[in-house]
């Protein structure tokens, strides 16, 4: 058993023992269970891929004279700016000014709110474009300025919904092929698709959120920054798999950090064809090995994670709530899966790869000194499900 | 006999001339034509395997060369930037001769081999961040 305090101390002098949650696995097989959680202190895990969720929070300062910001676009795409003067909200799926999206059937949306985002942190130069109604202490009412992310106050990434525990598998059972912010599908069963780093995923490393809660520090994007509450749609009461890992999406994040730290590698903007833009986000968990229980939680292999496919061409949109059948991480990595007797290609859209540098670069930051631990300071909601839209008749 | 594959670039004055014609007439070569495009700028572009033996193929290089075509050695139409690709995976299922493929399935880490490539442009579409690109689409 240890604590917080005990591995932060051992952080602090550069004696933590940390590996990576695809090195933790073969560690635990020479060493035994009870061996390794004496030794190790420290698990990193992490995650690539597309988080539609995710926007950020910019602070531009006053001008002069004053604009109380009441419509705005950074780059041609809108932000919302429903809050105070100067402050706007970038969200990553908002399409810019114009963009014919799908009237061209399917479009190319080839630039929006990710993108901007990715700018920002590149350090490259923007164009804002506000207007306002005027106020007697507010009087100007138009502004086009150019900006990088060096002139603002504040760069706040703020991300409702990250890190989804587990995701599903998009298949397309019909005769046309379909576009999905899982990919473009292939007709009758030609390709499939899935978006989780499975046995590195945060969350699968740590199913029943014993160690990730409210207040857990994490690297987002090379910054830190912290779980600042449960994830939009936040699903804790899920069919589990005998090792307790869920079935099919599950516990969520919302994460912030501070946009300055960042690095541009970690944050992507993404265009679907069919379907719009995103965010492409790195996040890096650490997982404290408090006890045997919690290290055994992180040997989760590959072939013990499974993930439900689901039909893209009606069973998703249709919201049926039909799943075709189960494959495990294993399988979808191999390349090839049989499914309902056809052998069908499969890909990604997470980046495994990206996940594996990202916990080498934690496991470094730990190592150094840099990174520290926090207790979280409130739980995620263990046993909660999730609503559908009601919809009134 | 030998296989060479170019990239070729023909300027607005050279866009009209019969360059396969002589290449398969005057040199005896055999041609395998992936792609070919004339922009709106009235710049050409061919994408094409030359087959025949040594002497014959450096007879047409430099014919194509004296009729002011510019050419690129084993250089196809496409580009796969290794700094943007991300290794997401999304292009494996649309690259129809795994040009573009996973080696190693502990990294995963995407890989492409000019030599496979057809220059089918499948992938372009289907990347999410922007890696693959051809002259074709960005002239």
């Amino acid at each position: 058993m240890k604590t917080y305090e005990e591995i932060n101390e051992k952080i602090a002098s550069k004696k933590a023992v940390v590996l990576t949650a695809a090195e933790i696995i073969d560690y635990v097989e020479e060493k035994g269970i009870e061996q390794a959680a004496k030794e190790v202190d420290v698990v990193t895990t992490a995650t690539f891929g597309p988080m539609c969720s995710s926007g950020c929070f910019l602070n531009f300062g006053h001008s002069q004279p004053k604009i109380r910001i009441t419509e705005a676009w950074i780059d041609d795409v809108l932000a919302y700016s429903g809050i105070a003067a100067v402050d706007l909200y970038m969200g990553a799926t908002q399409l810019r000014h114009n963009d014919p999206a799908n009237l061209d059937y399917p479009g190319e949306f080839k630039f929006g709110g990710g993108h901007v985002i990715e700018k920002l942190i590149r350090g490259e130069e923007l164009q804002l474009f506000a207007l306002s109604y005027g106020t007697d202490e507010y009087p100007l009412k138009e502004i086009r300025t150019r900006f990088n992310i060096n002139d603002l106050n504040q760069a706040t990434m703020v991300n409702p919904r990250n890190c989804y525990q587990n995701y599903n598998v998009a298949i397309n059972t019909s005769n046309k092929t379909i576009y999905t912010y899982l990919g473009k599908l292939k007709p009758n069963m030609g390709n499939m698709t899935y978006s989780s780093a499975g046995q590195l995923s945060p969350l699968l490393n740590d199913p029943l959120y014993q160690t990730i809660g409210v207040g857990t520090s994490v690297w987002l994007a090379g910054a830190k920054g912290h779980v600042y509450s449960e994830g939009t749609q936040h699903a804790s009461a899920v069919e589990r798999t005998a090792n307790d890992v869920p079935a099919e999406g599950a516990g969520t994040l919302a994460l912030t950090g501070d946009m300055k730290k960042m690095n541009a590698d970690f944050v992507r903007g993404v265009s679907f064809k069919g379907y719009g833009v995103s965010l492409a986000l790195g996040v890096g968990i650490p997982i404290p090995i408090l006890n045997e229980e919690i290290l055994r939680k992180t040997t989760i292999k590959d072939r013990d994670i499974q993930a439900q496919v689901i039909d893209y061409s009606l069973d998703y949109p249709m919201k049926t709530g039909k799943v075709l059948t189960s494959v495990n991480y294993e399988e979808l990595k191999s390349g090839s899966v049989n499914i309902l007797g056809q052998d069908v290609e499969t890909s990604s859209l997470s980046s495994y790869e990206k996940a594996i540098t990202i916990t080498e670069i934690l496991k470094s930051e730990i190592q150094d000194g840099s990174f520290t631990l926090n207790k979280p300071y409130m739980p995620l909601p263990p046993n909660q499900g999730m609503k559908s839209m009601k919809v009134s008749k | 006999m030998e296989t060479k594959k170019l990239l070729l670039t023909f300027k607005k004055k050279v866009v009209e001339k019969p360059i396969v014609y002589h290449l398969v007439k005057d040199f005896d070569l055999i041609i395998n034509l992936y792609r070919a495009s004339i922009t709106e700028e009235e710049e050409g572009f061919m994408v094409l395997d030359i087959t025949g033996s040594a002497s014959k193929i450096e007879e047409g290089i430099n014919f194509i060369v004296a009729e002011g075509v510019k050419i690129d050695d084993a250089q196809k139409a496409f580009r796969w930037d290794e700094a943007v690709c991300t290794s997401c995976g999304n292009c494996l299922t649309h690259c129809p001769v795994d040009a573009l493929h996973i080696k190693d399935r502990t990294t995963m880490k995407v890989e492409f081999d000019q030599n496979v490539c057809i220059d089918c442009m499948g992938c372009i579409p289907n990347c999410p961040f922007g890696a693959c690109g051809s002259i074709f689409q960005d002239k």
